[in-house]
């Protein structure tokens, strides 16, 4: 009796598991299928001239493209464009598309040699840093026919002043993203970031450029300054800062923000949009005293292998619908006007994304690189603002540490002797 | 003639990827920006000693540590039957079978003001406490990722200590701290040593606990020469002097330590 139950339930127990296995992949089909049907908005691309595409169609060539994390639609958000797959099926280039974390990280890649790239996107000051040091090679404008998207405002900037280097990918702004539950003060402007009431839950830029700017925007002085009282200034008024100062971060802003373990903190716009969208207590505000636009531009490097096949990706990359694609999926603004006017009303007067034309004209600054005295003295001036500690701590760090030595060697020395003695036992 | 050939291939590995990079560090901190000879940077790391200072200091600190807390760890290890310690051992280990970031980021969320360890403390009504972003948060992610290159060459040292001697010390009349201190703990200075040395080097040039820990205010030398190569200002020949007069203090260091030990064991340096 018993051991026909044990047969019958091992009999019965795949089937049941079968059953249910197949339920449950039914049953998902059935809600895919509603999904999609729901899903009106699945974008597809279309290119005004496929002509010019077709160019290395059967060479078999391949770019490589090295670009931010995070900064292009791979299409992973359901409806949204692979654009480096399409690339490669508009065009037959394959991409090779490899990822950096900072200008910096970037340009000692570069600097080191050993690495060969067909594209890269610094932003601004890195993009004049890098002309200066004959690192990135004039545009061929011919190639890239799609440049006449690119809205005026964003050409000839400071930082390549006749545009014959960059085309521009995407820009932004820094402002302030705060929690809006316990932060109920009006007219957030920068100094909030100094205010003594939230000690300890204010958040800074890990970055001296972007840290000074913030400091230079409250002294009244040039984003761009290269005057070392200016500088010695501005790293003053952040050393104050740094007692309320809860941590000096980067990415980890997404983190501390969301978990409520900090309530201010200066960031891009683009990633400020990123994290209101996960977390709906969090506020965005760009200050009325002004701000650092930055613009972050295609380049090809000096060595670049394949110019032409760059020119050609450039060009793709300002495509209405891949500039459209760009920007709705990394949350960045788009400097391409086509792209813009496909945009929602609503993201086009959020007042973070895109800004009215005056404020844009009068109230930012765009950076420009520095010489090699003003950075270097930005960098020690940093270095210093960090290392330095609260001054009671000071005092006494150096001589516990000599009075430690002393103790060390006094011991090795009674070591020693003690061992001697023994020995001569 | 054979034993040259067996080890031909650490030696090239050894040469190529340690010290041709050595002498390349020791190139660029005595060269400036066009190649010519230059002492300026080697000097200018004097800017920085309060950096050095801080961080050989709190490297001490978290070593100590390490030791009190692996060396009875240690000795009651090899006290157990076998079963029981290689599960031990694997227990040690298991910590490290996981990213390194990954363990130092899981005390990022521990630590903080809405993190795990105040939460329980406000259970009780208390707190909460500052422990992220302090100096104090720093020495305890350097205890806790090197902890086990700490316990592994103590142990190691022990279990071959031979059961006889100790036994050998009580019958000759030798109390338990006599035979610890006395037996013991010469017998087991070689892996004391290495101990050392493999969590004060490691802890004195870390650059990201300090910055997941210690909150980017805590700079330590690690953080400095990162900030050369990564930073904005991109000086190749300071980052490299600052690294090269690192290694100085280090290799002093060392040597000092050594004496410590008895002189006719060397201890991997």
């Amino acid at each position: 009796m018993n051991n026909s139950l044990k047969r019958i339930i091992a009999l019965l127990f795949p089937l049941v598991i079968g059953t249910s296995l197949l339920a449950g992949c039914s049953s998902d089909s059935v809600t895919d299928a509603d999904e999609e049907s729901e899903e009106t908005e699945v974008q597809t691309l279309t290119v005004a001239d496929e002509e010019y595409y077709s160019k290395f169609r059967d060479s078999g060539i391949s770019i490589n493209v090295y670009n931010w994390g995070e900064y292009i639609s791979d299409g992973s958000d359901e409806g949204t464009l692979n654009v480096n797959a399409e690339f490669t099926k508009l065009t037959g280039i394959k991409v090779n598309y490899t990822n950096y974390a900072t200008n910096e990280e970037l340009y000692a890649k570069l600097k080191g040699g050993g690495a060969s790239y067909d594209i890269i996107i610094p932003s601004d000051y890195m993009i004049s840093r890098m002309i200066k040091e004959d690192m990135i090679q004039p545009l061929d404008f011919g190639n890239i026919p799609n440049y006449k998207y690119i809205g005026e405002s964003y050409k000839n900037q400071a930082y390549d002043p006749d545009n014959a280097y960059s085309v521009p990918y995407t820009w932004g702004t820094v402002g302030i993203i705060y929690d809006t539950t316990l932060i109920e003060e009006e007219n957030i402007d920068w100094d909030i970031l100094w205010n003594e009431d939230y000690a300890d839950r204010i958040l800074m830029f890990d970055n001296p450029r972007d840290a000074f700017a913030i400091a230079e925007i409250r002294l009244g002085y040039s984003l761009n300054s290269e005057d070392f009282d200016e500088l010695e200034n501005a790293a003053e008024l952040l050393k104050e800062q740094k007692k309320v100062v809860q941590a000096y971060v980067m990415d980890e802003i997404f983190d501390k923000m969301g978990a409520g373990e900090a309530l201010i903190a200066p960031y891009y716009a683009g990633d400020a949009i990123t994290l209101m969208d996960e977390y709906e207590d969090l506020g965005f505000v760009i200050p009325e005293s002004g701000t650092n636009l930055f613009i972050d531009a295609m380049c090809i490097p000096s060595g670049a292998k394949q110019k032409e096949a760059a020119e050609m990706y450039i060009n793709f990359m300002c495509e209405p619908d891949i500039a459209y694609a760009t920007t709705s999926y990394i949350g960045y603004s788009t400097p391409n006007t086509a792209a813009y006017e496909m945009l929602d009303d609503e993201i086009k007067n959020d007042g973070i994304s895109y800004l009215d034309e005056e404020y844009l004209a009068q109230n930012t600054t765009v950076f420009r690189n520095l010489s090699d005295e003003a950075n270097q003295k930005m960098q020690d001036l940093w270095t210093e603002l960090k290392s330095t500690h609260d001054e009671t701590k000071n005092k006494w760090l150096v001589p516990l540490f000599m009075l430690a030595c002393v103790i060390l060697s006094i011991t090795i020395l009674i070591m020693r002797y003690i061992k001697k003695k023994k020995d001569i036992f | 003639m054979k034993n040259k050939l067996i080890s031909a291939p650490y030696l090239v590995w050894m040469v190529v990827f340690i010290l041709v990079p050595l002498l390349m560090v020791a190139y660029f901190a005595f060269t400036d920006k066009d190649g010519n000879f230059t002492l300026n940077y080697v000097a200018d790391v004097a800017q920085y000693s309060q950096i050095f200072v801080r961080s050989i200091w709190l490297a001490a600190i978290a070593t100590v540590i390490c030791l009190v807390i692996s060396y009875p760890l240690a000795y009651i290890l090899t006290g157990m039957s076998k079963n029981t310690q290689s599960t031990m051992l694997m227990l040690v280990m298991l910590p490290m079978w996981m990213n390194f970031l990954l363990r130092t980021y899981a005390w990022m969320t521990m630590l903080g003001n809405n993190g795990i360890i105040n939460s329980i403390f406000g259970f009780f009504g208390l707190g909460p406490y500052k422990m992220l972003n302090t100096e104090g948060a720093v020495v305890l992610g350097m205890v806790y990722n090197y902890l086990p290159y700490m316990i592994l060459p103590l142990y190691s040292v022990m279990v071959k200590i031979d059961k006889s001697v100790i036994e050998a010390a009580s019958d000759l009349g030798c109390n338990t701290w006599n035979t610890l201190f006395r037996v013991v703990l010469p017998l087991s200075l070689p892996g004391v040593m290495s101990g050392i040395t493999m969590v004060f080097v490691p802890a004195i040039s870390t650059f990201i606990i300090s910055r997941m820990l210690g909150g980017g205010g805590n700079l330590l030398i690690g953080d400095l020469i990162e900030m050369q190569f990564l930073g904005n200002a991109y000086n190749v020949n300071l980052g490299a002097a600052i690294s090269l007069v690192l290694m100085v203090i280090i290799l002093l260091i060392m040597t000092i330590m050594n004496q410590f030990g008895s002189d006719d064991e060397t201890v991997l340096m």
